[in-house]
């Protein structure tokens, strides 16, 4: 990854506070196209928070995010979606009654214009918008490597299904950023194996990861360029053979740990 | 006479009535974030049984003095409608924590119309005339006319109101309660039993909902298989208009509905006389001259202003006047 | 495949003949036949906003109230108006929509629980304004309702008047019938293509998770909107039928325990599924014609008096209903299958 990527995303001092805490303090940050950027930080350091304010869910204090070179509208999550950031939760959100393939599908509505009247009537060109949802949306379970359980309800699936399900659901907005909030929590070695690999075919594909991760391995291993959050602050933001030696962060953990 | 003063009382008791009911709401809301819409029929069903035991005593001739026959009215009430509570929440409500949102909600309409038709079924269709034998004395001030019962009902709001405060406040069963509201997990962690907070928050509303229906009956001298409806309704704008799941915010919220609604329904048909408008009164002369007045809207309206109030409040101030919870949390 | 269509041929024509049949029973059963119909209408509207996006709507009959009124106010002496139906009918549905939109656009951005206890006041609001629009100007003639109001008539073809087709007798009623069974047909397909569109899936998808749907992209706010506008749409046509039909109209009809009626049939018979919930609203408009018929002559029989008058033993059976049916069955009798609709479907699409 040359430094000389364009910028993607840059954050500026983003400060969310919740009553009495700070859960975060004028981070900043960029993220370059191309790569994959991790998030790291001690549990409660802020990597949720800035996760939702990013995305839309939460609303910031101060601050503000330039993406592909505009200023990002972080009113609502839909409106985050639909400028190309694409998130999954931690504790994995599914349209649980719906199969799989109707989730992803569900991921294109942002992408499509079909309304009630081309519905009801089914009109040639609503008809050929939902031929095409439905095939992008079987590709992207194939992508992601669940295409046989297409016809399963969601709530059904496996946990490790569950999250490539919520992945395909994702890719399907057709972001320009996607950001994962720990997708190897509660995963075996070889889910996590599995999962990385993904993320590393979506980097060669030319997708930009954010990942949020706790399992510090995993993203040392995957990771372009880290940042790490503590106490709603950036301490640090570099390559991670850098971030790895940083006194501040192993304090951080060292502190967080003890 | 003082309209303005006047309606200021009567706002003030059935505020006071509104506050007490809207507790219950609130209260379940504040730990579970469930509409129990069932409350509004835990009132009534406490005005109807206190209705039964009083007019069984007054028909017995016990020659108990009024207030204690009330009293005893009351005392009746109180814990049929606390078990109610108790069984709603344990039958209808508990099952379904962890069911999607919708489900509760359905629940909670089915039980209010179960309710409804049981008390319809026990006291028949017809609105039971609620003896009136509490001294009703009137005092006069300042133009306008307080009665004993008015009073009555404001204090006992006012007493119940500082009881509960001090008991959320100052025991430790009461903290857990607010502690839960907070949030439930961490609650669970610090060794509360989420089930029996939940439970106490259903018991306690119904409690003082009880109490509650009964001053409704003797305040209006009826009662009706219906009347938790509309009441209910109005208790929970009152929760709304507060801050839902804000014990404080209920009890201001109450009062403020009271008056608007009283207010409202003391002014609307001075304020909506067309005959007094200028460019309509013009093309109603005629009417006018021989009715006098053209009222718009009289005071058979005034169930529409708790709604109004709510709606207003939804769209200008959906977290109430008190209210720090964020209502857009789904 | 074959006997498939078959079966669906054998329905239809028991369909067109059922009021023919009926007719010689009574013509008192065609009207109730019609009401049954009116009411499967009226549950696949509300099947949209309760079944599909998951709002809980408690006021819907005040939108059927809105429908009725507009068509008894534009089509009877009341106002000496006699506006054709291809004017009222699709008035009733806008005003009724409008009413949908002003009461969700501040509601539908909060949590869906207010949503419930605003339309439930919604409803007591249009009732108190029906009762009370009498005075000082008689606009709805309050609780004595209105009166010979206009029935339905195309062109010279009058549906309050018996005509003779093929030596046949075609009494009012009975084009009636057909003409519900028509716009029934329409609910259904409108119901079932919309399931399978891109806003159905995104109603669906609120339902299950609304920060999920949001966090796709999804506009939840203009979204919900669209089904409560919708659901209220069609509870406005079926008010002006309503109206038709009936020719009199008055706030009695519009009572909250109709609200609950309507949520029941799609509750018991399968939210969100079109077969469900047609099956469910069939079920339970039969529920009083079989308590007056049932449970009256039992009771008198074994206690030689009426001790629970039907109508209320009909709101507890609803009541208990909700109740059991969230409890055990939460999906309700006949629950969508949506994996087996896709399965199928998809077995269509390669077989094609």
């Amino acid at each position: 990854m040359s430094a000389a990527a364009p910028l993607l995303l840059e954050a500026r001092n983003i400060s969310k506070r919740f009553g009495g805490v700070q859960a975060l303090k004028d981070v900043s940050l960029t993220i370059r196209t191309g790569e994959i950027y991790g998030l790291i930080g001690p549990n409660g350091a802020g990597k949720t928070t800035f996760f939702n304010v990013l995305t839309g869910l939460y609303q910031r204090d101060s601050g503000d995010v330039l993406f592909a070179d505009q200023a990002l509208d972080l009113t609502s999550p839909n409106r985050v979606a639909a400028a190309g950031i694409a998130r999954t939760f931690q504790n994995i959100r599914l349209f649980g009654n719906m199969t799989a393939l109707e989730n992803v599908m569900v991921g294109r509505h942002v992408r499509t214009r079909a309304g009630v009247f081309g519905a009801i009537l089914r009109t040639a060109s609503q008809r050929a918008e939902e031929a095409a949802i439905r095939r992008r949306a079987l590709e992207l379970l194939h992508y992601v490597g669940i295409a046989h359980r297409a016809h399963d309800l969601a709530r059904h699936l496996s946990y490790g299904d569950q999250r490539r399900l919520e992945i395909a659901r994702a890719l399907a907005t057709e972001p320009k950023l996607l950001a994962l909030d720990e997708p190897a929590a509660g995963m075996n070695a070889t889910e996590t194996a599995g999962l990385r690999q993904l993320i590393e075919g979506l980097r060669n594909d030319g997708l930009t990861v954010l990942l949020i991760e706790h399992d510090v391995k995993l993203v040392m291993g995957l990771c372009d360029r880290i940042a790490v959050l503590d106490y709603g602050e950036k301490i640090a933001e570099d390559v991670p053979a850098v971030v790895q030696k940083d006194p501040k962060v192993i304090a951080a953990y060292l502190g967080g740990a003890g | 006479m003082d309209t303005f003063l006047q309606q200021l009382i009567n706002g003030l008791t059935t505020g006071s009535v509104y506050a007490i009911v809207a507790l219950g709401y609130t209260m379940v809301y504040g730990v579970i974030q469930l509409i129990n819409f069932a409350h509004g029929e835990v009132v009534m069903i406490g005005a109807m049984v206190a209705f039964s035991v009083i007019m069984a005593l007054v028909g017995a001739g016990t020659g108990l003095p009024p207030a204690l026959v009330v009293l005893l009215g009351v005392l009746a009430a109180v814990p049929v409608c606390m078990a109610i509570g108790y069984a709603l929440e344990r039958l209808a409500y508990r099952p379904l924590r962890h069911a999607p949102r919708l489900a509760p909600l359905i629940t909670a309409i089915g039980m209010s119309i179960i309710l409804q038709h049981l008390a319809l079924l026990i006291w028949g269709r017809d609105p039971r005339a609620f003896p009136q034998i509490l001294e009703n004395a009137s005092f006069a001030i300042g133009g306008a006319a307080i009665s004993t019962v008015q009073i009555a009902i404001i204090l006992l709001s006012l007493l119940m109101m500082a009881g509960l405060t001090w008991f959320v406040h100052r025991t430790k069963f009461g903290i857990a309660i607010r502690a839960t509201a907070e949030d439930v997990r961490v609650a669970a962690l610090m060794g509360i039993d989420a089930n029996r907070v939940i439970a106490a928050t259903f018991v306690i509303g119904a409690a003082l909902g009880a109490v509650a229906g009964v001053m409704v009956g003797t305040y209006y001298g009826i009662a009706h298989y219906t009347m938790g409806f509309v009441l209910g309704l109005k208790a929970f704008s009152a929760a709304v208009l507060g801050g839902i799941g804000n014990l404080a915010g209920a009890m201001l919220g109450g009062i403020v509905l009271g008056l608007v609604e009283a207010l409202g329904t003391g002014y609307i048909s001075e304020i909506s006389d067309l005959c007094q408008w200028p460019l309509v009164g013009e093309l109603l002369t005629e009417r006018c001259a021989a009715e006098g007045h053209v009222i718009l809207f009289g005071s058979n309206y005034q169930d529409v202003f708790a709604f109004l109030v709510l709606i207003l409040v939804l769209v200008f101030r959906p977290s109430g006047l008190l209210g720090e919870r964020v209502a857009e949390r789904a | 495949m074959k006997r498939q269509t078959l079966g669906l041929a054998i329905v239809a024509l028991a369909l067109l003949a059922l009021p023919l049949v009926l007719t010689q029973i009574g013509t008192a059963w065609v009207r109730i036949a019609n009401l049954a119909i009116l009411f499967i209408f009226l549950s696949l509207g509300l099947n949209i906003v309760v079944g599909m996006a998951g709002l809980l709507d408690l006021g819907y009959v005040a939108f059927y109230a809105v429908g009725a009124y507009t068509w008894a106010l534009l089509a009877s002496p009341h106002f000496d108006l006699h506006l054709p139906f291809w004017v009222i009918l699709p008035l009733g549905a806008l005003f009724a929509c409008i009413a949908g939109a002003v009461l969700g656009a501040p509601t539908l951005r909060l949590r869906g629980d207010y949503l419930a206890i605003v339309t439930l006041g919604f409803g007591e609001i249009v009732r108190i304004f029906m009762n009370n629009l009498s005075a000082p100007f008689n606009i709805t003639n309050g609780p004595k309702g209105i009166t010979r109001i206009d029935g339905m008539r195309i062109g010279d073809f009058n549906f309050t008047q018996t005509d003779t087709l093929l030596g046949i007798a075609f009494t009012g009623p009975a084009k009636y019938y057909y003409l519900l069974l028509l716009l029934l047909l329409g609910v259904i397909v409108v119901n079932l293509r919309l399931q399978n569109s891109r806003i159905g899936r995104a109603w669906v998808a609120i339902r299950e998770d609304e920060i999920a749907a949001k966090a796709v992209g999804i506009n939840t706010r203009n979204v919900k909107l669209l089904a409560f506008a919708m659901g209220a749409s069609f509870g406005g046509i079926a008010g002006g039928m309503f109206a038709a039909m009936q020719g009199f109209v008055s706030p009695e009809s519009f009572v909250l325990n109709e609200s609950i009626m309507i949520l029941a049939m799609i509750v018991l018979g399968g939210m969100g599924n079109v077969w469900g919930v047609i099956a469910g609203a069939l079920l339970l408009s039969f529920v009083p014609e079989f308590l007056r018929y049932s449970v009256e002559p039992l009771q008198r029989a074994v206690f030689g008096r009426m001790l629970i008058d039907p109508e209320v033993l009909r709101m507890l059976l609803f009541g208990i209903a909700l109740v059991l049916t969230m409890r055990f069955r939460p999906a309700g009798l006949w629950p969508e299958k949506r994996h087996q609709r896709e399965m199928s479907q998809a077995l269509e699409g390669t077989g094609a």
